[in-house]
């Protein structure tokens, strides 16, 4: 169910660190418990976020939630097909990402949940 | 002979009185009920219910009960104290004409004012396309992209918008609101009382000449303004734009019609009131303030939005848009605790506009600036200045002096006129009633009093027709845009169609002229005629709420009594009738609560202890007041977790402001820690804020003062028998204690409130004060008793269906003898995790029954809360219990296997006339069983009009005026 190779937050976001990126979306679970998304509001591009620091929303026909940064740096890009298409979060969480981050602190990503961590999480 | 003319006319037995009407069950039926509930009498229900600790033993010091003709004879005397003067004071409330037929067809009839808020949209669909009109109505007249379903009132709207602006400014530290000096005094008023708790910064100024500093967040203008000046608004706000500033205007609706809208100026946020469509004045309100914006801002735009998806079938169909933002879901992170709407008066304003058109309207305020023309021009001759450069219905006359100014005021007050007198100048605010001879009056007036070198030289002039054609604007001011196209506001003009558009909407609803509506918390209880009748009185209706109070002495007689009716039934003397909802009494209570705390030197006690199972508006409030929220835990019984409260309370001892907690609780109980509970927060010098919500369990038996609260709010509109509108109004009075009674609201224009008042929470002082009649009436015609009686009965009833119910469903909490208090909540998680079958497809299938859904999923996700109040009768509360019960049988065919897991009677409730009756039936269930699954559903079968609403895709594509007629078909 969770990717091996993200890391999670217990906030349910995920993140895919790459070179200088980290690409960032919400877990299975958290999509499950939203259900239909209706709506993500994406911070700007270039806007400084900090690690457990809210830099979005989103919002099913049951809920608004807030969204929570994995990890500190500078937003470098959001998704704005979520703008049309926000159900892909429901079809496809682990591939929809929200927005890419240019990490500014290396060491965070380490402090958060491997997969199996999470999973244990949600059980 | 001579002995009958002796007999006493006391021997002579007279017909049942009120009581025996609003309360539904017969003595007869109580006891069988009693029978079935397993108490003895009511009395000994009574003490099973509520902790003995609390109970209420005297009787009620309040008259005993009024006969309904006794009463509206007396109310008649009361009402003729009120002077209906001809009013010109403006200030955003104008006379206004309401078209009979809007008046008797829907002001007048409880097809319209008795249903809930549309949140079961598939029997909601006609009220939900009224509000869709007035949204477009709004929208097109201020020409701006969006607009909401209506608002408390103008000066809220004002407030909202600067929230608004402080939630999307990109720039996170702007903290300043600048004012234009000119706005209504009553809304800035309401954005001094905002801007405070949230640490934000109102400045009045004089927004013309006023730098706009990186610091400023948001600008309101106004236009026409409080002296009637009308403005092209475009350089100003091109200058907010340019500080990356956002800009709210405060407008006319009326005035939009003739004049340049804002939305054609720039402005991000329009607001104001739609009162002078139609809704009379009422002392007042209830008036729909309306609030529009652009389309980037519409998920940040405050209350109800309605909008407009598809049902099952691919059907066009309306609903409550992105309903789940707020402060149903954020809680303490709401940045708004606006709940209510005013959707009875908003859609008065709809068929107002449906009713006269674009022409019709445009014609109206053609005619009203015409006679503000002439008028200035007959003036003019007795040498009287005008001061505003340009108008719409408005004149700002200088008359020079004070004393001039109160010659005036004397001659005015003689041919019973009212004028707004500022300083040198006096304001004259014309509007739709005015005719020949009011111009004529007016103009005596002036004559009679200024002394000027022609006067005696000039004759008095006469105007032949007093609507004047022609325009005295300058061109950039005239509007040219077109508005109301959709074909909505041309295709009921003669009032056979439009009473039967009216009508065919009233038919898709369910409101209590159908069957009960059995909406936990929401105290859905009959709304009697009686009560109702004098509010289209114009010695109520016609009333300006700022003419001065000598000629609003029935109206204070009135209040005097409600207030003290109010204090005796709570137990906490001081009273303020000003709020406009539960949710903003809940803000002026914490307001009163923070004000006693700062003047005892105590301003660090900022934190609110909130229960978990608290309304959504709790929090919500807490947050606007700026206190920080801090959750209290429930136990699995539901309660209060007393020792979480303790350590919390002993946690945050130096800073905490207040509890507020719902009395019986949320979850339908009267806890029996209350007491203690309020002992613990006053030990840690906290104030007690009782949420008034549950308020209808309580009346004569016990009362928040008994249970140790400081300060509550009370629902008029649910225990008080004020009817929901469909979506309001509502009043929200507070009741405090005598050390808090200083701190109650005041007002800017008229004196409320005590010694040390709180800015104004509303923008009317006595806030929608002509539905204080409708309390007032309930009060009178109950009386001592017959209060504690409907009290005693709504709690039979709660036990009687919990007794039905019980062997069928799980009732989730009761206090330790098993009973209830005046709500109960069923539990469905068992079933939906056996059958799949959720608390929605329940919902729905009980509109196949003719039913409305009790409260879905509050305050427990997977529930439905029960609350029958005292006023329905046995017959029909058998017959919505025969219906749970037989739905209960449907869900357990899908467990049992007999019945498909999707393809059966509750997945694909609820069931329109259409698909019932089309060529082609696929399900394995039967046409009979979908539409008359019980003997009793054909003899007053409710058809929905629309199948299940798709509501994601409502809230992805927000659609949020009238569709294309094609989508009528």
């Amino acid at each position: 169910m969770y990717p091996a190779d993200l890391k999670y937050t217990k906030d349910h976001e995920w993140v895919r660190a790459g070179d200088g990126e980290a690409i960032i979306g919400i877990t299975h679970y958290a999509q499950a418990q939203l259900g239909d998304v209706v709506f993500v509001e994406l911070p700007a591009v270039g806007r400084a976020i900090k690690q457990g620091e809210a830099f979005g929303t989103i919002e099913s026909v049951k809920a608004v939630s807030e969204l929570y940064a994995p990890v500190s740096g500078e937003v470098t890009a959001v998704n704005d097909a979520l703008s049309t298409s926000p159900e892909s979060v429901n079809k496809d969480p682990h591939g929809a990402w929200i927005i890419k981050v240019k990490p500014s602190n290396a060491g965070e990503i380490g402090s958060l949940l491997d997969a199996a961590a999470y999973q244990a999480l949600v059980g | 002979m001579a002995e009958l003319l002796q007999a006493p006319v006391t021997s002579i037995a007279r017909e049942p009185g009120f009581a025996a009407r609003h309360i539904g069950p017969s003595p007869a039926e109580q006891t069988e009920m009693l029978a079935v509930v397993g108490a003895a009498s009511v009395e000994a229900l009574l003490d099973e219910a509520i902790p003995a600790a609390i109970r209420r033993r005297d009787p009620l010091p309040l008259p005993p009960a009024e006969r309904e003709h006794d009463y509206l004879a007396r109310l008649w005397t009361v009402a003729s104290k009120n002077q209906v003067f001809r009013t010109f004071i403006g200030l955003g409330y104008y006379d206004t004409i309401t078209p009979a037929a809007i008046l008797r067809n829907v002001f007048e009839n409880p097809g319209w004012y008795t249903p809930y808020t549309p949140y079961q949209a598939e029997i909601a669909q006609g009220r939900l396309e009224s509000l869709l009109n007035f949204q477009t109505t709004v929208k097109d007249l201020t020409a701006m992209d969006v607009a909401n379903a209506s608002l408390l009132d103008e000066a809220t709207a004002a407030a909202e918008g600067m929230a608004l602006a402080h939630r999307v400014c990109p720039r996170k530290d702007a903290h300043v609101f600048l004012a234009d000096r000119a706005a209504f005094p009553q809304t800035l008023e309401l954005l001094a009382a905002r801007t405070e708790p949230l640490g934000l910064q109102l400045r009045v100024v004089d927004v013309a000449s006023a730098e706009i500093g990186p610091d400023v967040f948001g600008v309101l203008l106004q236009s026409p303004d409080a002296n009637g000046l009308v403005r092209d608004l475009s350089a100003l706000i091109a200058r907010v734009h340019e500080a990356k500033s956002l800009a709210v205007v405060a407008t006319d609706l009326l005035a939009c019609a003739l004049i340049t809208p804002p939305g054609e100026m720039g402005a991000d946020v329009v607001v104001g009131s739609a009162q002078r469509l139609g809704v009379p004045l009422g002392y007042g309100g209830p008036h729909a303030a309306f609030f529009a914006t652009r389309d980037a801002y519409v998920r940040q735009m405050p209350g109800r939005l309605i909008g407009v998806s598809v049902d099952a079938h691919g059907k066009t169909a309306y609903r409550m848009a992105i309903a789940t933002r707020e402060q149903h879901i954020r809680r303490e992170k709401a940045t708004s605790n606006i709940c209510t709407a005013q959707a009875l008066l908003a859609n008065i304003a709809a068929f107002y506009a449906v009713y006269h058109g674009p022409d019709g309207l445009a014609a109206i305020a053609g005619r009203v600036h015409g006679q503000a023309v002439a008028l200035e021009a007959r003036l003019a001759l007795l040498g009287v200045t005008q001061r505003n450069a340009a108008y719409f219905d408005t004149l700002c006359m200088d008359v020079g002096h004070v004393a001039a100014v109160a010659r005036i005021r004397q001659a005015a007050d003689a041919a019973r006129l009212n004028f707004r007198y500022e300083g040198t100048h006096v304001g004259i605010a014309l509007d739709e009633t005015v005719e020949v001879r009011d111009l004529d009056a007016i103009v005596q007036v002036f004559r009679s009093s200024v002394r000027s070198s022609t006067d005696e030289g000039v004759a008095l002039p006469t105007t032949s027709t007093g609507a004047a054609a022609e325009l005295k604007l300058p061109p950039v001011l005239v509007r040219t845009s077109p508005f109301l196209t959709h074909p909505v506001f041309h295709t009921y003009r003669s009032e056979s169609a439009l009473m039967r558009y009216i009508r065919g909407l009233e038919r898709k609803d369910i409101g209590l002229d159908t069957s009960m509506i059995p909406l936990g918390s929401c105290t859905m209880k009959l709304n009697a005629a009686a009560e109702m009748l004098p509010l289209s009185w114009p010695e109520l209706a016609r009333l300006h709420p700022f003419v001065p109070a000598a000629q609003a002495a029935g109206y204070h007689q009135l209040f005097g009594e409600l207030e003290s009716a109010l204090g005796h039934i709570s137990g906490l003397p001081g009273v303020s009738l000003q709020p406009n909802s539960g949710a903003q009494g809940e803000l002026a209570g914490l307001l009163v609560i923070q004000a006693w705390h700062r003047d005892r030197g105590d301003g660090r006690r900022n934190i609110a202890l909130i229960p978990q199972s608290a309304h959504g508006t709790n929090p919500a409030s807490a947050a606007m007041a700026g206190m920080e929220v801090v959750v209290v835990a429930c136990d699995d019984k539901g309660n209060i977790d007393v020792v979480d409260l303790e350590r919390k309370a002993r946690q945050h001892a130096d800073r905490l402001a207040a509890l507020l907690v719902t009395y019986p609780s949320t979850h339908g109980v009267f806890e029996d820690a209350i007491q203690d509970i309020c002992h613990i927060v006053h030990a840690h010098g906290g104030q007690v804020y009782m949420d008034g919500a549950n308020m209808n369990a309580q009346v004569g038996l016990t009362s928040p003062a008994l249970i140790g609260a400081d300060v509550c709010h009370i629902n008029l509109h649910k225990t008080f028998a004020i009817p929901h509108g469909g979506g309001g109004p509502g009043m929200g009075p507070i009741c405090v204690a005598a050390h808090l009674a200083p701190y109650l609201p005041g007002h800017p224009v008229v004196k409320t409130g005590g010694a040390k008042a709180i800015h104004a929470v509303s923008a009317a002082p006595w806030g929608s004060a002509s539905i204080l009649a409708i309390s007032y009436g309930y009060i009178s015609m109950l009386g001592r008793d017959g209060l504690r009686d409907a009290t005693a009965i709504a709690i039979l009833n709660a036990n009687y269906v919990k007794a039905r119910l019980e062997p069928h469903f799980p009732i989730l909490y009761t206090r330790t003898t098993g009973r209830v208090a005046h709500e109960m909540i069923v539990d469905l998680r068992p079933l939906k995790a056996a059958s799949g079958i959720d608390e929605t497809d329940v919902a729905k299938r009980l509109m196949d029954y003719g039913f409305h859904a009790p409260t879905v999923s509050f305050p427990v996700a997977g529930t439905l809360m029960i609350e029958p109040t005292e006023s329905e009768p046995k017959a029909e509360l058998d017959r919505f219990c025969d219906a749970l019960i037989a739905v209960r049988a449907e869900i357990q065919a899908v467990i049992d296997g007999t019945a498909d897991k999707t393809d059966n009677v509750l997945k694909h409730a609820p069931h329109t006339a259409d698909a019932v009756t089309a060529d082609a039936w696929t399900h394995p269930y039967s046409r009979q069983q979908a539409a008359f699954p019980l003997p009793f559903v054909r003899a007053r079968k409710v058809w929905p009009t629309v199948a299940r609403i798709d509501n994601a895709r409502g809230d992805r594509q927000l659609i949020c005026a009238c569709p294309p007629m094609s989508e009528y078909e």
